[in-house]
């Protein structure tokens, strides 16, 4: 494909699906080991109900404040979840349960309360996005990467996704060993110092600014798939962590951009007219690899693990 | 209108609705329970997403054969199916490979549900063009619902609750021992399996109503509503069923009120209520309880070790405990014991002595696994007893500092 | 009559509190509405080897937890060379139970021990070869020195133990505390650890053990501290590991036959 086509129409969804894959992946290594997988999922509930509140208080679809509004209820979410588990003794799983469903429940019916007909807010945009329509109209070709003009007419999602993408990647590498070694060993992460309670929720908080960056260009089941999916298969990779963290990005890029192709030009190999949901694709495709790790994976069974004998 | 609605009085289709949600609120809130006492409350989670791939796939071959796309009966067997699936793929994931059961929900849940959206899409452009009914699964719709459609929920309704109340037995019993379970001659895994399959159930019935996101909210909030009031199972299955079906109608019922209330929202919002109340009003788990309950036991724990502190002179360093001790008498201003004081902390240190006496006599065993540091030793050995240890230490003598 | 606080309250204990490596006053812990200790008092003498012993559910990793930080009491002072734990975690090394961590967990066993030295390594340090030779020579100092690039998964329950006390020396600490470093492991890994233990002593170091064999109490320590839920002896073996402290700590749940086995002992 020549740059004039590949450059205005695949160049851009094809970043922005990868930097969101990486940038939710990343913190979703520690989730799946803190086994807390299930929280990317909560907080892919709840970003629904965050963007139709800010949406009734500012009266508009801009950015800035449904970003904010998604965070917020994320957070609200996970105090919500932790308060439960502890004042009410319910494991997490359940009080996870009660409290993103019930978000979703309100953000349901508060848009249907509201007149959303004139502008672009409804649930199946929330829930799988719409990565084909962020196509990049001002370029040309190849040399419009270098040409301010073109460059000013990017679809804003993609240096949005490429600044939280930038953010994951510094508070992995900054809290690179306290994170480690909490996830690893609560106890002795306390006794070396390591504010724990703390360092977990801000864990909690950059996975649900992953999730709300990724959500507003890709929607929620990306989000949720790229959380798990590659983390896991890379799990049954590797003992090592970092090499762990090497393949959970390789096989996001991989689900990312296969996912994409394959979303686009797949039907049309098989004969059909029309694409499919790129974002449905790149889950599906995260699957299988996950299916072809979990299969053949070299690290794939249980190592002894004392606890068990 | 309120009063029509709560009576059943808005037509056919809503009072079969409601009567629908009722029966499937009590299924989902007493199969709900057996998943939430077996800690596995988000698998339902995994079930509910890996419904669409086969309501998609029902479709298109009911398409293709030239039937009516949708059949609900059609699309229902095509769900059941492919959650069926996505089940097997949790086990095994979770079986023979390293990971977690909560990485092995969310991975069915979002590959299932992602190759569902595909399937989805796939449907949008055969030329069908009915594939709005599709994604009234999604959320549930009610509205407009065809006589048979919503005939088949409260059958569905009736015979899940049926089926539930056959086998909650064996599931009570798996679920709060599986070892003993076994040990008694119970298949655990064939349990295990039906109660994965009365979830499935209670899935597919629900999915019209409630829509497959929301389901989730129906078979967890319930049982952990539940779980507040009472500490015995039997109960949890009782009080989830009748929070379950009650939510379940009044959701109904409510959202029949007016056109943008969407139904199965509703009925999550009625089972939040239900769920909050508890969380803070339960008499013992509740909130408003615990907390009371753990400023008393502090209290107590802190005026004890004042006490005994005072009894052996030595200084208290804790300021709450000096507030504490303050405030009941038992020292002055300036720290000093009063009286009173002196005479609770000599009596304190007499407890301690006779609490050693008791821990250290093999003869009272049973008695010693009582003491907790606080408990006055009155309250478990009678006075004669009290005496005879009191004859041990050495005869009644003033313990002053 | 039993006087059994007599053993308590020797008088040159006292005046080290203030310089003691781990002092607790008054602590009471307790995991919902029954206290796991009540109101005990702790000196840890320096450069001895303390063990703390009692019944099952006596309170004794509570203990260590709470001197750790790592539950926190209802009420009580922990104090650490005579400060607050926070100004002196570089001086307190924890070797926690076994069961305690994910043994599936994607790491080294040098990882592990590297775990030790990230005090030293800070937030951004780079892993330089002298701390992978002073890793190394840890893991030697416990006997797993050939062990080191496993995953920490494959190995026995004796080498995880040995591996995590190699994290500990790396800390290079001055008080060491383990929590029944000697469950469940095999008498090669049981000699190795107490080497250890005994080296560090030599060192001036000073180390307390949550123990749980009574049988080598007098073999291994010098200092004893019985518990359950509330403290009932503490002082040198000779002294406050007695027949008569041994039953008020274990009340009847102590066999005959142990205490036959614990008084030849003592002689």
């Amino acid at each position: 494909m020549s740059g004039e086509e590949f450059v205005p129409l695949s160049l851009t969804p094809l970043l922005i699906g990868t930097f969101a894959a990486i940038a939710c992946a990343l913190p979703g290594n520690f989730l799946v080991l803190r086994k807390q997988a299930l929280i990317g999922d909560a907080i892919s509930h709840v970003v629904l109900p965050g963007i139709v509140v800010a949406f009734l208080l500012t009266g508009a679809i801009s950015t800035w404040p449904m970003m904010l509004g998604a965070a917020g209820a994320a957070v609200v979410a996970v105090v919500m979840i932790e308060a439960i588990r502890r004042l009410g003794q319910i494991e997490p799983g359940a009080a996870m349960g009660v409290v993103f469903t019930t978000m979703f429940a309100g953000g349901v019916l508060l848009l249907e309360q509201t007149d959303t007909s004139t502008v672009h807010l409804d649930v199946e945009h929330a829930l799988y996005g719409n990565l084909e329509s962020l196509i990049w109209l001002d370029a040309t070709g190849w040399s419009s990467l270098l040409d301010v003009q073109a460059l000013a007419g990017l679809p804003p999602e993609l240096p949005r996704i490429a600044l939280t993408l930038t953010g994951v990647i510094l508070f992995t590498w900054l809290f690179w060993r306290p994170l480690k070694i909490s996830t690893f060993d609560e106890g002795f992460a306390r006794t070396i110092g390591i504010r724990t309670g703390a360092l977990g929720l801000a864990l909690v908080i950059t996975a649900a600014i992953a999730a709300v960056a990724a959500f507003d260009a890709v929607g929620s089941i990306i989000v949720i798939a790229m959380f798990i999916c590659p983390p896991s298969a890379a799990r049954m990779m590797t003992n090592r962590l970092e090499t762990q963290i090497v393949w959970s990005v390789i096989f996001a890029t991989v689900s990312a951009v296969s996912g994409y192709v394959l979303a686009g030009y797949g039907p049309l190999w098989l004969g059909a007219a029309d694409a499919v949901s790129a974002a449905g694709m790149i889950a599906t495709i995260s699957g299988l690899i996950l299916a072809l790790t979990a299969a053949l994976g070299p690290c794939r069974a249980r190592t002894g693990a004392p606890s068990h004998a | 209108m309120l009063w029509e609605a709560l009576t059943l009085q808005l037509g056919y289709n809503a009072t079969l609705v409601a009567i629908g949600a009722t029966l499937l609120g009590v299924s989902a809130g007493v199969t709900g329970t057996f998943l939430f006492l077996r800690k596995r409350a988000l698998v339902s989670d995994a079930i509910s997403h890996a419904t669409l791939p086969g309501v998609c796939l029902a479709f298109m071959v009911l398409v293709a054969f030239g039937g009516d796309g949708r059949n609900l009966i059609g699309l229902l067997a095509g769900s059941a199916m492919s959650a069926w699936i996505g089940l097997l793929c949790m086990n095994w994931l979770t079986r023979h490979t390293r990971l977690a059961e909560d990485a092995a929900i969310g991975a069915v849940l979002s590959v299932f549900f992602g190759f569902g959206i595909v399937l989805l899409t796939v449907i949008q452009t055969m030329g069908v063009g009915r594939q709005a009914g599709l994604e009234g699964f999604l959320l549930g719709s009610t509205a407009g619902m065809l006589w048979a459609d919503a005939l088949v929920i409260a059958i569905g309704g009736a015979a899940t609750l049926v089926l539930v109340m056959i086998i909650r037995r064996p599931m009570t019993m798996v679920a709060f021992d599986p070892e003993f379970a076994a040990a008694r001659g119970l298949p655990v895994h064939r349990i295990d399996l039906a109660m994965m399959g009365l979830v499935m159930a209670v899935t597919v019935v629900g999915l019209k109503i409630v829509g497959l996101i929301l389901i989730v909210a129906l078979l967890i909030i319930p049982p952990v509503t539940a779980r507040f009031w009472t500490d015995r199972s039997d109960r949890v299955v009782l009080i989830a069923g009748l929070a379950g079906g009650l939510a379940g109608y009044l959701g109904a019922a409510l959202s029949a009120l007016a056109p943008n209330l969407p139904t199965g929202p509703i009925i999550v919002l009625v089972s939040f209520g239900f769920f909050a109340l508890s969380l803070l009003l339960a008499p013992v788990r509740g909130v408003l309880a615990a907390v009371l309950r753990h400023l008393r036991f502090q209290r107590r724990v802190h005026i004890r070790q004042g006490l005994l502190a005072l009894a052996q002179g030595q200084k208290i360093y804790e300021p709450l405990t000096i507030r504490l001790l303050r405030r009941a008498g038992a020292v002055r201003a300036d720290g000093v014991a009063t009286e009173a004081g002196k005479s609770r902390a000599a009596k304190a240190l007499r407890d301690e002595k006779r609490w050693e006496i008791v821990r250290a006599d093999q003869a009272h065993e049973a008695t010693a696994a009582l003491y907790n540091g606080l408990r006055d030793i009155e309250t478990v050995l009678t006075q004669d007893q009290i005496a005879e240890i009191d004859r041990r230490i050495g005869g009644p003598q003033e313990v002053t500092p | 009559m039993l006087e059994l606080a007599a053993v308590q309250g020797v008088s040159t204990e006292e005046q080290n509190v203030d310089h003691s490596p781990l002092a607790i006053r008054g602590l009471t812990v307790s995991y919902g509405q029954k206290p796991a200790v009540f109101s005990v008092d702790m000196t840890v003498q320096p450069g001895a080897m303390t063990a703390i012993i009692g019944p099952n559910g006596a309170g004794k990793s509570t203990i260590l937890k709470a001197a750790l930080g790592i539950v926190s009491p209802l009420s009580g002072q922990v104090m650490v060379y005579g400060q607050p734990l926070d100004d002196q975690r570089a001086r307190i090394a924890y070797v926690p139970q076994r069961a305690s961590v994910d043994w599936d967990f994607p790491t080294r066993v040098i990882d592990v021990v590297l775990m030790g030295l990230s005090r030293q390594l800070g937030l951004l340090g780079r892993v330089r070869a002298r701390h992978k030779a002073r890793a190394m020579d840890c893991l030697n100092r416990v006997g797993m020195r050939e062990f080191a690039d496993r995953q920490i998964g494959q190995l026995s329950g004796g080498q995880q133990q040995r591996v995590f006390l190699a994290r500990a020396l790396a800390q290079d600490a001055d008080l060491y505390l383990l929590d029944e470093p000697f469950a469940g492991v095999d008498a090669a890994t049981e000699k190795a650890i107490i080497a250890v233990l005994k080296s560090l002593k030599e060192a001036g170091k000073t180390v307390v053990v949550v123990h749980h064999d009574l049988a080598t109490v007098t073999d291994y320590f010098d200092h004893v501290f019985l518990i359950n839920t509330r403290k009932v002896a503490e002082g040198p073996v000779a002294q406050a590991f007695t027949v008569e402290t041994l039953q008020a700590a274990y009340g009847g749940r102590l066999a005959t036959a142990q205490i036959d086995q614990i008084s030849r002992a003592l002689g």
